[in-house]
């Protein structure tokens, strides 16, 4: 029957997208995932507000794009406790992660950074403490909370308490760099 | 105004079948293969797709025993076994079985029944194409790695949003809304063919028994279905818009998800099932030379096992903690159904105790053959399912390789081998031709063969405490050896399968003619040609008994009257079959083909976005009111040819 | 409770395996609730298959007669029929009875029981022993220690997903259900090793989610319990000393515990006590220093999706921790 033939050509079709890569957003990469390697700053006049210069990592965006990094990273800031600082991305002693205000910068390698090297103020330190692929996770992951991951990656509604909306449903905030409660800093 | 077709001019005849073809033709090409509504190319092509499906599910087991063929194997990592064992599952069990056993029955029932098309021959066509789109996207989800991670069943929380990111438990529930609407549609459809289009004279207690197993069938699914369909949505929703059904910590409950999915997932077994014994029925009363034995106890052992379907489903989660007098509750209804199939084994036992063997070239037919690999099988799969009834007994065996082993002995014995032996049986009437009986006889005995090996050991291996959905073992454990027999087995399965494939294909190219009625049945099906016309019947064929053929070579009576040169279908009242009214039936026409697309636009767009339900929802709009836009009528009433 | 050799032939019989393992068996027996189970197990086999038997002799009977139809006694085979009916109906409400039977009494409440408390997360077993004494409690993972004739009452909760607690000698499962606590009763009789694994399906590392259960006398078990109480050993080399301080100051601490240190992790299993176990990574490894070391190389490659990174260490950083929690007996 012609029809059976046919359904092969369907067939051969699917066979054919095999080849196509396979989506980049649905990869479980529980090991080898990429690490940075640029090194960490020595020294810097980092102030709260002034432009950051983090260089530039093309890691970051690996880790934004893929939905199992986004939700390893939720995972590790609920076991890690950024909440008792951060809250759920609300902010309280620490600062809000959900909003477009950013004291150090809003991009993932400058999140990255924040994470690893502590900031002034009383963001601790967690280099040692964390994996490089750990602090990528996390970074991905409050990126997704202000909404600036790809939206078929966001992650959806939490098993638990709702403290958030669903993030994928809340609009996204781009990063305006320079947090006004940070307050400014006199010119020397 | 009954006639006996003997009395009528040949050259007549000729010129009445032209006017029918002319009538019921489709349009020659792609545009007509795009836009038939005959029932039987549907059904060629719904078959066809779903024997693709099998094998693809089929190969994925291959791969999933070649890891377990040792332990703590590295064939392939954790991820990759777990869409394999879920697509797997969901494959066979959405795509694969009960689309093949719908899709018989839109073949063959209108035909047992004496019909001339289906009813609602648009629906079907829309059917075929929802469920092909539906299992196009998830296998092509599955081939880009978003295949479904969380196995055929899903149980929250594993797969919400926190345990199971991505896009991947959305493309397979999904999926199930495309193959529900599908499974629905051809329901709805036997419903209506066999309650309202039989041929007069086919009483309630003169309907075949396949006839009356599809009905119950049909039924089931349309009861069924509506609760998969709401579990699915409802996750569906909770992970795209954060509704909070199966949360327990804001109200909901992840035992819903269970609840929801047995109650549908139970009589889904039973949808499978039911089926092949009607064609178990067909093929054992043909075979026998006599009607089946007990034919009330027959159609009410049907009713019986689809009504009692509906209340066991707890007996999938006798683990879960439950109080134990509901679980006790389920146990009883669970044994009982152990009723009605036992009474209808010693139906057909005795069908073919008394009856004269029909062989064939001096053997066991192909189709008798499969029916008696079912009994060796299907008996022993449902004394399993007995043990498993009982709730002290479950909870041992529970989520191990025993239910592992349950379940296939009754799905692939209980509904594979009868569905086999089913396509062996009529198949000749799909293509006018007869498959290789020697080659049929090498495929039932390996896959007979084939299958107890992989099987059966799993039995052990769910006793000695090996739990289900394992991408691994630890050597040591006495599990080593059953493993390996096992995946041993499953490659003879294979070889059987490539065997039907060889003869299928051989046959369609130059395979011997078969006559009307190669087999001498009974049933109304084998009264035309092989293959059937478009139009089915010349003249709509009357009865007077259960089996209007026989004995065979006797003249069967028509009822004339039925318009040659306009699509017309005789209805007839539900439960006497008394003639009532002549309905026009519709034309071909691409808007099916259009509104499935419009359909699954929609689907996969809702995926990424609720905003896909809104504006996905005006192409649908558009093309299901083109689709029932009224037509000029023409009277369907008198008027005469 | 003993079993003669009667009552186990049929489960016996059911074994055709080469080599059938006490450990991890539904047909070992070792305690009143796989006992009760087993009791079942052999009634259905007394039942069933007997009457598969009869099914196919039936059935190959009936393939035989060639004859015509003609002698065929249609009364016979409509007694036959019920005849046939009364019996499945007979057989299956002794087997519902029976079930009702054996269910209750699973369902017995426990007698002074101890209690225990189990959380299963992804894919480790977190087991708390209970007392109402509250320093009297204690935390523990992935080896459950039992007194023998004893009933002990464990609460199983769940930290994320749906997990099953499953030792098959002992007892038949129980799910773990995020929002639920549900709670079993074991009452071992035999002293010694057995093996439980999570059974319902939870993840990448499902199949390497096993349980350590070992069941001992009253003296070995109070011993044990003592032991257990006790804060963790101090490091006996200067290696081990290194080994703790890079513990409490690196990523270890994080996730681990030990009790009486600095490390008070609670998101990965308690350490306190970990070379008194018997495996590691619930069951993936058996404890000793090298499969130790192998493991804090590299989790994922034992058990790939494992929530424990892989933290990049100098060797003989390792080699100190691994000396370090070799001591912690």
């Amino acid at each position: 029957m012609c029809s059976r033939f046919r359904n092969s050509l369907a067939a051969a079709l699917a066979c054919a997208l095999a080849v196509l890569p396979a989506c980049e957003r649905e990869r479980r990469e529980y090991t080898g995932a990429p690490t940075s390697k640029a090194p960490p700053p020595r020294e810097s006049t980092l102030q709260p507000g002034a432009p950051i210069a983090s260089p530039a990592d093309p890691v970051g965006a690996h880790y934004e794009d893929i939905a199992f990094h986004i939700n390893e990273g939720g995972r590790l800031f609920r076991a890690f406790n950024c909440s008792g600082c951060h809250a759920n991305g609300g902010g309280g002693i620490g600062p809000a992660l959900m909003d477009a205000d950013w004291r150090y910068g809003g991009r993932i390698e400058d999140i990255h950074a924040t994470i690893l090297e502590g900031r002034p103020n009383g963001m601790p330190s967690f280099r040692g403490k964390l994996t490089d692929a750990q602090a990528w996770q996390l970074a991905a992951y409050v990126r997704a909370l202000s909404g600036n991951v790809r939206n078929d990656a966001e992650p959806s509604r939490r098993e638990g308490m709702a403290a958030t909306p669903p993030l994928d449903r809340l609009p996204k905030q781009p990063p305006r760099d320079g947090d006004p409660s940070a307050g400014t800093v006199p010119a020397q | 105004m009954s006639e006996t077709i003997d009395s009528i001019e040949a050259g007549q005849a000729q010129a009445r079948r032209d006017a029918l073809e002319r009538t019921w033709a489709d349009r020659p090409g792609f545009i007509g293969w795009l836009t038939t509504v005959d029932h039987k190319r549907v059904a060629h092509r719904y078959i066809a797709t779903a024997l693709v499906f099998f094998a693809l599910a089929g190969a994925l087991a291959l791969l999933m025993r070649i890891q377990l063929s040792r332990p703590e194997n590295h064939f392939m990592g954790p991820d990759r076994y777990n869409q394999l064992f879920s697509m797997h599952g969901s494959a066979m069990m959405f795509l694969f079985a009960v689309p093949i056993m719908e899709a018989v029955a839109v073949y063959v029932v209108p035909l047992m029944v004496g019909a001339r098309n289906i009813a609602f021959p648009r629906l079907n066509a829309f059917s075929y194409w929802v469920y092909l789109f539906g299992g196009v996207m998830i296998f092509v989800a599955f081939f880009l790695n978003i295949g479904p991670e969380a196995g055929w069943t899903a149980y929250v929380p594993l797969s919400s949003s926190d345990f199971s990111p991505g896009k991947r438990t959305d493309f397979w529930a999904q999926m199930i809304t495309f193959t529900e609407v599908a499974a629905l549609c051809v329901a709805v459809e036997i419903v209506a063919t066999v309650m309202a289009m039989r041929a007069p004279g086919m009483t309630l207690s003169r309907i075949p028994l396949y006839a009356w197993s599809m009905f119950v069938t049909s039924l089931m699914v349309i009861f069924a279905m509506p609760a998969v369909m709401l579990g699915s949505t409802f996750l569906i929703t909770d992970r795209l818009v954060g509704t909070q059904f199966y949360n327990a910590a804001e109200g909901g409950d992840a035992l819903l998800w269970q609840h929801l999915f047995w109650f549908f997932g139970h009589p889904e077994v039973y949808i499978i099932f039911i089926p092949a014994l009607g064609m178990i029925s067909e093929i054992v009363q043909t075979f026998s030379r006599r009607p089946v034995y007990g034919y009330t106890a027959m159609v009410l052992a049907l009713m019986a096992t689809g009504f009692l379907a509906f209340g066991l489903w707890v007996h999938h989660m006798f683990a879960t903690g439950l109080p134990p007098l509901g679980n006790s509750f389920y146990t009883a209804a669970s044994m009982m159904i152990a009723i009605p199939s036992g009474a209808q084994i010693y139906c057909w036992i005795a069908t073919l105790w008394s009856g004269r063997k029909a062989l064939v070239a001096g053997r066991i037919a192909t189709p008798l053959l499969f029916v008696l690999g079912f009994f060796a099988l299907f008996v022993l799969g449902g004394l399993t399912g007995v043990m498993l009834a009982s709730v002290p007994l479950d909870q041992q065996v529970h989520d191990s390789y025993f239910v592992v082993a349950h379940f296939h002995y009754v799905l692939i014995g209980g509904a594979v081998f009868p569905l086999m032996g089913a396509l062996y049986y009529w198949f000749p009437k799909m293509s006018g031709r007869m498959l290789s009986e020697r080659l049929g006889r090498w495929q039932f005995w390996l896959f007979f063969i084939g299958f107890n090996v992989t099987f059966f050991p799993m039995h052990i291996l769910g006793l000695m405490g090996m739990p289900r959905r394992v991408y691994t073992y630890p050597a040591g454990l006495g599990w080593d050896l059953p493993n390996l027999i096992a995946s041993i087995g499953s490659f003879v399965i294979a070889l059987s399968v490539l065997l039907f494939a060889i003869n299928v294909l051989r046959t369609l190219r130059s395979g011997k003619p078969a006559g009307d009625n190669p087999w001498g049945a009974p049933t109304l099906e084998w009264a035309t040609t092989s293959p059937p016309p478009p139009y089915n019947f010349e003249e709509a064929p009357a009865v007077r008994s259960r089996d209007p053929l026989w004995p065979l070579d006797t003249d069967l009576e028509v009822m004339t009257g039925l318009s040659k040169t306009k699509r017309e279908a005789l209805l007839t009242s539900s439960t006497d079959a008394l003639p009532a009214t002549r309905w026009a039936m519709p034309d071909p026409g691409i808007w099916p083909f259009l509104s499935a697309i419009a359909i699954t636009v929609m689907f996969v767009w809702s995926i990424f976005s609720p905003w896909g339900v809104v504006w996905g929802s005006i192409p649908i709009a558009i093309t299901l009111t083109v689709w029932f836009w009224p037509k000029r009528s023409q009277p369907s009433m008198g008027g005469g040819e | 409770m003993r079993f003669t050799a009667r009552q186990l032939l049929p489960g016996a019989a059911a074994l055709a395996c080469t080599a059938c393992n006490r450990v991890q068996s539904t047909l070992s027996w070792s305690g009143d609730q796989a006992a009760a189970s087993g009791s079942i197990w052999n009634l259905m086999l007394w039942i069933c298959v007997p009457v598969y038997v009869a099914v196919l002799v039936a059935l190959a009977l009936a393939m035989r007669r060639r004859e015509s139809a003609a002698d065929v006694d249609e009364r016979a085979v409509g007694r036959g029929f019920t005849a046939w009916l009364a019996l499945i109906v007979t057989l299956l409400s002794v087997l519902v009875v029976a079930s009702f039977a054996v269910d209750r009494r699973l369902n017995r409440p426990a007698v002074a029981p101890l209690h225990v408390r189990i959380t299963a997360r992804q894919w480790w077993w977190d087991i708390q022993y209970l007392d109402p004494d509250v320093s009297k409690r204690f935390s523990t993972a992935n080896e459950l220690h039992l007194p023998v004739d004893r009933d002990t009452r464990i609460e199983l909760a769940s930290a994320d997903v749906i997990h099953s607690f499953w030792v098959p000698s002992l007892s038949g499962k129980l799910d773990l259900i995020p929002g639920r606590t549900n709670a079993l009763t074991l009452t071992p009789r035999k002293v010694g090793w057995y093996r439980g694994q999570c059974a319902e399906f939870c993840g990448l590392q499902h199949a390497h989610m096993a349980l350590d259960v070992r069941v001992d006398d009253a003296a070995g078990f109070a011993a044990w319990r003592a032991h257990q109480l006790e804060a963790a050993n101090p490091p006996a080399t200067a290696s081990a000393t290194a080994g703790k301080r890079l513990f409490e100051s690196g990523a270890c601490a994080m996730c681990h515990a030990v009790a009486g240190t600095d490390a008070g992790g609670h998101n990965g299993p308690d350490l306190t006590h970990l070379a008194s176990r018997r495996t590691i990574a619930a069951g993936t490894y058996p404890m000793d220093r090298d499969h130790l070391d192998r493991w804090i190389a590299d989790p994922q490659r034992p058990k790939p999706g494992a929530l424990m990174p892989a933290v990049p260490l100098d060797p003989r950083d390792r080699g100190a921790i691994d000396d370090y929690l070799m001591g912690l007996r």
